[in-house]
């Protein structure tokens, strides 16, 4: 199993589209979409050939052996990520390839799309710190491109915003890796770890976590950090819009905060107290501001804003029931909000605006960007056979038995929001009375392709709730962030302690 | 330590150069002094008083121990690339900004809100 093509495969097709298909638009979006397709077989492969390699899969990408090269590791929790990231992208980049008739600079489009999947995927794959912190940079130089690719007033705004935001944490984030390097002499996490446990904790360790929460948080959209998102998704195209809140957030955000202070740091209880405190007021205070959004992009995103909650709180409850609660709304989420996201963009496709003052009563002309919008909105709601009552419905459970009373009530109150600003949408966009804009242009084939492929996504991924299923698939994951120290120990036998050759 | 003190304080100078100032180019800047700092900070890492270049090279017989760090040095150089291309990233928004909005200033360029 080589785990370097995750990283080549869209850092070629990137360049291959740059390179040859600057002229010849339909081959740009062709190359993308076989590399999202070449990359989603590989990374089912990978999920379901991984317990046959003992749970772990480490490539060294160098002659040499870790601390003294950067290793790639698949393990159950990044195979998962993997393919909830390369899901959406591969249906994100199918419903590109007419969205995007649209704009112009088609090629460019592609090209940045692919360098931040690369991103992403490095992300997830990595296991060093530096080698983070440059694949973080790639996914997010590439996001800000694309916040910015329509280069409207707004979106360029939006974009400085984003990016001013990003390398401020960018590079407390490095200070922090820097402070790391100078106590353990490492870069490797595992490392790292192993040098943490053995030799206590030192006092700059917290500066460490100060520096890690403000980084990462801010790229997880938790609320004191939260100002860039409800800008700088809406701005982007809606399948940018649909990969930053669907799997960017996650990726950059949530996976990153799990793999550093779960299985490196080893889960310090004041940091989960404070991922808690940040988790809970990211579910009321985004709840809250989305009611009152009339833009329909920018009430998605304030909801993601909602919804990245539920997972933080998820996780840092710290107990095996929580953290399969996140994990689950995690994949969730990534699916019903890139449907929600991939619908707005259908209706300003099809009728040139998102203020949901203007639309109304599009139900009889968009029917399929209708029903999946409905089935969009029954899962963020958790109405039951739809995927987002399950998760909810775990998150909570293991809110009450962990004893955080309150914060199980608050999850359950603001999961009656939810439904509220979604039928505000409902409402106003799709049924009631008949607004101002008109149907310009019918949505495509692609477009509603994919949307009718998410929506389906949204009842068949309930199914991982069947007992076996989560047994065998879903338990090893909880397992890999629960172990605290397997992680570690996973990666011990690898590390070359020999002195420098 | 006095040096790590003023790196340090030259870190919180970029902090609140980026969120006090108003002006575009002034927090472009402010960004990039964060990131001198930072790239300060790893080369004071892998500095040791009297130390030599890190080559392993017959008849140049330098001891481990008396050779600086050369992993900080190699990521500060990627550091410095990936500052440049951030640089450049908001520089060209700063400029795109400036043709819609007629100005550098922030408190004039917010048509998002809510």
């Amino acid at each position: 199993m080589i785990l370097s093509q995750f990283i080549f495969v869209p850092l070629l097709a990137a360049f291959l589209i740059v390179l040859f298909a600057r002229k010849k638009e339909n081959f740009a979006a062709a190359i993308a979409l076989a590399a999202c397709a070449w990359i989603l077989i590989v990374s089912f492969i990978a999920f379901f050939k991984l317990p046959s390699h003992g749970g772990m899969i480490l490539n060294n990408t160098s002659g040499w052996k870790i601390p003294y090269t950067i290793c790639l590791i698949l393990d159950n929790l990044s195979s998962f990520m993997l393919i909830v990231v390369n899901l959406v992208a591969f249906l994100s980049a199918f419903y590109a390839i007419q969205y995007i008739n649209h704009f112009t600079g088609k090629w460019n489009f592609f090209a940045l799309f692919m360098l931040m999947l690369t991103g992403m995927n490095g992300v997830i794959l990595t296991g060093d710190f530096f080698n983070l912190y440059v694949f973080m940079e790639i996914s997010l130089f590439s996001a800000y491109a694309l916040v910015a690719f329509g280069t409207e007033s707004e979106e360029l705004e939006a974009a400085f915003k984003y990016a001013t935001m990003g390398a401020i944490t960018s590079t407390m984030i490095l200070f922090g890796i820097g402070i790391l390097y100078s106590y353990t002499s490492t870069l490797t996490m595992a490392d790292v770890g192993l040098q943490l446990r053995s030799g206590g904790t030192p006092k700059m360790i917290f500066l460490v976590y100060g520096l890690f929460i403000a980084g990462f948080g801010l790229k997880t959209a938790l609320v004191p950090f939260h100002a860039w998102l409800p800008d700088a998704h809406p701005s982007a195209p809606a399948p940018i819009s649909a990969m930053l809140s669907g799997v960017l957030i996650k990726t950059l955000g949530v996976y990153a905060l799990v793999r550093i202070f779960f299985n490196v740091f080893g889960a310090p209880t004041v940091v989960l107290q404070i991922l808690m405190l940040l988790g809970t007021l990211s579910i009321v205070i985004g709840g809250f501001l989305s009611i009152v959004q009339w833009d329909f992009k920018r009430l998605l995103g304030f909801s993601s804003v909602s919804q990245i909650g539920y997972v933080v709180i998820g996780f840092a409850l710290g107990t095996p029931l929580g953290i399969l609660g996140g994990i689950l709304h995690l994949f969730y989420h990534a699916i019903f909000k890139s449907l929600l996201f991939l619908d707005s963009g259908a209706v300003e496709y099809a009728t040139d605006t998102r203020d949901l003052r203007q639309l109304g009563g599009l139900s009889k002309e968009l029917k399929v960007t209708s029903a999946t919008n409905m089935v969009g909105t029954l899962s963020i709601s958790g109405i039951p056979p739809f995927n987002g009552f399950f998760s909810k419905l775990i998150i909570i459970i293991a809110c009450i038995s962990a004893g955080q009373i309150v914060i199980g009530i608050i999850a359950a109150l603001v999961s009656i929001v939810t439904l509220a600003y979604f039928l505000k949408v409902q409402k106003h966009a799709f049924y009631g009375k008949k607004g101002s804009a008109k149907v310009l242009e019918k949505v495509p084939f692609a477009m509603k392709t994919a949307m009718i492929i998410l929506a389906a996504l949204c009842l068949i991924s309930s199914a991982i709730m069947i007992p076996s299923i989560r047994k065998n698939y879903l338990n090893p994951i909880v397992e890999t962030v629960m172990g605290r120290t397997s992680y570690i120990d996973k990666v011990e036998p690898y590390l070359d302690n020999g002195s420098v050759k | 330590m006095i040096l790590y003190l003023m790196c340090f304080f030259l870190f919180l100078v970029g902090v609140y150069g980026a969120i006090t100032k108003r002006d575009l180019i002034k927090i472009i800047l402010a960004i990039g002094i964060m990131g001198y700092s930072v790239n300060l900070f790893l080369v004071l890492l892998a500095y040791r008083t009297g130390a030599l270049v890190p080559i392993l090279k017959k008849g140049l017989d330098i001891p481990a121990s008396m050779m600086v760090d050369p992993l900080p040095q190699a990521i500060v150089l990627t550091s410095i690339v990936i500052e440049l291309g951030i640089t450049a990233l908001m520089a060209a928004l700063a400029i795109r900004i400036y043709q819609k909005y007629d100005t550098f200033d922030i408190t004039k360029i917010r048509r998002l809100q809510g």
